[in-house]
């Protein structure tokens, strides 16, 4: 279980790092079934490109690193895609999802997402970290970015990935049909790395805030310092 | 108490113990299938190896004898980008101010016929046309009309023996060359293609003669196309990654 945690992360570094190489190439977004430059695109990051046949601007080119950006990418993408299935077979079996993620059936209101903002702004939890039934579980706003990240986002990244591939979209046409196009794929795909960056920080954070090192050797060691077994 | 603080007990050592010897014997078992069935690339070693033949192996258990998508006419890009090619050598240019009356294909290799065709030797065995998307690795996209004659065709005339396991085309831009497995070569989209959008196929975008691979990105669809050489080694070309692109880092299977 912790082991498909770090095989995510170091995955996700590499998707992130060369997904980035990638965009410089062609640093366009467009919606819809097809972009280039000869059309409009929805918006342009204002940074050199890595290739000349990109205008936009900018006299210096950036190093094309295409090749082993793509072979790491999608290698990367297949250790995720495992290290999720045998995440997502353990989650169900273990009732992990049930348990530890799934929010309350008595939390599913927004008084209960309100009450626990206002509790983090009120910093009413003691002193060094969280009080009662948090300390072994989580609360009702990390569940939901977990479930958020673990159920919508990682999917619709794989999803949108596979939807541009020809051969994939060959084979499953809706998949691609279903977003609007093969561009429209490509920039729900970037956006949806920025949530995911986005929830990495903020993930780092919450952890460096409630005892990096302690966390960090329960997320490692699976113990607490107490000797008992982390959730 | 004391147990409980140390995280390996000799149960979690067995059981760690077993299922890496299960790892290993799965991994083992897998390679010997994927290697009988003709399911790892050319370009299948090294460390990006195992991702390059997941996405191969896969990719031919799941999508084969699917037809690449079509579109309407109406989705057909008004400004098509044809990306940058190298400028012509001169033997293209003498072949040009020809009109191309003079360009031969050479189809070689395992065939029990090598042949020499012309354009028109080509469109005699038949046209087709298809509006399909070319998808750069870069990210941008169009979709064109194309017209020519299906690879297999070409290939059904020559008699393609039946040892062949790759067909490699080249073209007469320096050191372009790639490499298509037979379910690729087989496919009715595999077009060598002379004609766009109702027109002669122009220069930048690969006339008079390219081959268009609409399963696969951009890259594998060269322009200028001289020569078809069917192999059943494709490590005796190049470096044996199967095309020049894979020499550069870039995937053999272009499909994803």
């Amino acid at each position: 279980m912790r082991a498909t945690h770090w095989l995510t992360f170091v995955a996700f570094v590499a998707l992130l790092v060369t997904g980035g190489e990638i965009v410089i190439s062609h640093p366009r977004f467009y919606w819809g079934e097809v972009g280039n430059v000869n059309t409009k695109p929805l918006f342009v990051i204002p940074i050199p490109s890595s290739r000349s046949t990109v205008p936009n601007g900018y006299n210096y080119e950036m190093p094309d690193e295409n090749g082993w950006s793509r072979a790491l990418h999608f290698e990367a993408a297949w250790v995720a895609v495992l290290a999720g299935l045998v995440y997502g077979i353990y989650g169900l079996w273990s009732g992990h999802f049930r348990k530890d993620l799934i929010p309350a059936r008595r939390d599913w209101n927004w008084r209960a997402y309100r009450d626990r903002i206002v509790k983090y702004l009120r910093r009413t939890t003691p002193e060094g970290g969280p009080d009662g039934a948090e300390e072994r579980s989580y609360n009702v706003l990390q569940r939901t970015a977990y479930v958020v990240v673990i159920f919508v986002m990682f999917p619709l990244m794989i999803w949108t990935g596979l939807a541009m591939s020809p051969s994939f979209t060959a084979a499953f046409p809706w998949t691609v049909e279903l977003l609007g196009g093969r561009q429209s794929a490509r920039t729900i795909h970037f956006f949806v790395s920025g949530l995911l960056l986005l929830f990495l920080f903020v993930h780092v954070a919450m952890v460096a805030l409630s005892g990096f090192r302690s966390r960090m050797r329960a997320m490692i060691t699976g113990y607490t310092r107490d000797g008992e077994e982390a959730p | 108490m004391k147990q409980s603080m140390n995280p390996i007990t000799r149960r979690r050592l067995i059981r760690g113990g077993v299922a890496a010897v299960a790892g290993v014997a799965g991994l083992a078992v897998a390679d010997r299938l994927a290697k009988r069935y003709g399911l790892i690339p050319p370009d299948g070693s090294g460390i990006y190896g195992p991702g390059e033949t997941l996405t191969y192996a896969c990719q031919r258990l799941l999508t084969t004898r699917t037809p690449a998508r079509e579109f309407s006419r109406s989705m057909i890009s008004k400004n098509p980008f044809a990306n940058a090619v190298a400028p012509p050598n001169d033997a293209f240019k003498r072949l040009a101010a020809g009109g191309f009356r003079d360009w031969r294909l050479v189809v070689d290799g395992t065939v029990a016929h090598p042949m020499s065709l012309s354009l028109a030797d080509l469109k005699a065995l038949g046209l087709h046309s298809q509006i399909t998307e070319v998808a750069c690795e870069e990210g941008w996209s169009y979709i064109a009309e194309w017209i020519g004659t299906p690879l297999s065709g070409v290939l059904r005339e020559a008699g393609v023996l039946p040892q062949t396991k790759y067909v490699v085309y080249t073209a007469t831009e320096k050191d372009a060359w790639e490499s298509i497995d037979m379910q690729d070569a087989g496919d009715p989209h595999t077009l060598l293609t002379m004609g766009m959008n109702d027109g002669d196929l122009p220069v930048p975008f690969g006339g008079p003669l390219r081959l268009r691979l609409p399963r696969q990105l951009g890259y594998k669809s060269l322009k200028y196309i001289s020569r078809i050489t069917a192999t059943d080694n494709i490590k005796k070309f190049g470096k044996g990654l199967g095309g020049v692109d894979p020499e550069y880092g870039y995937s053999w299977y272009a499909g994803m």
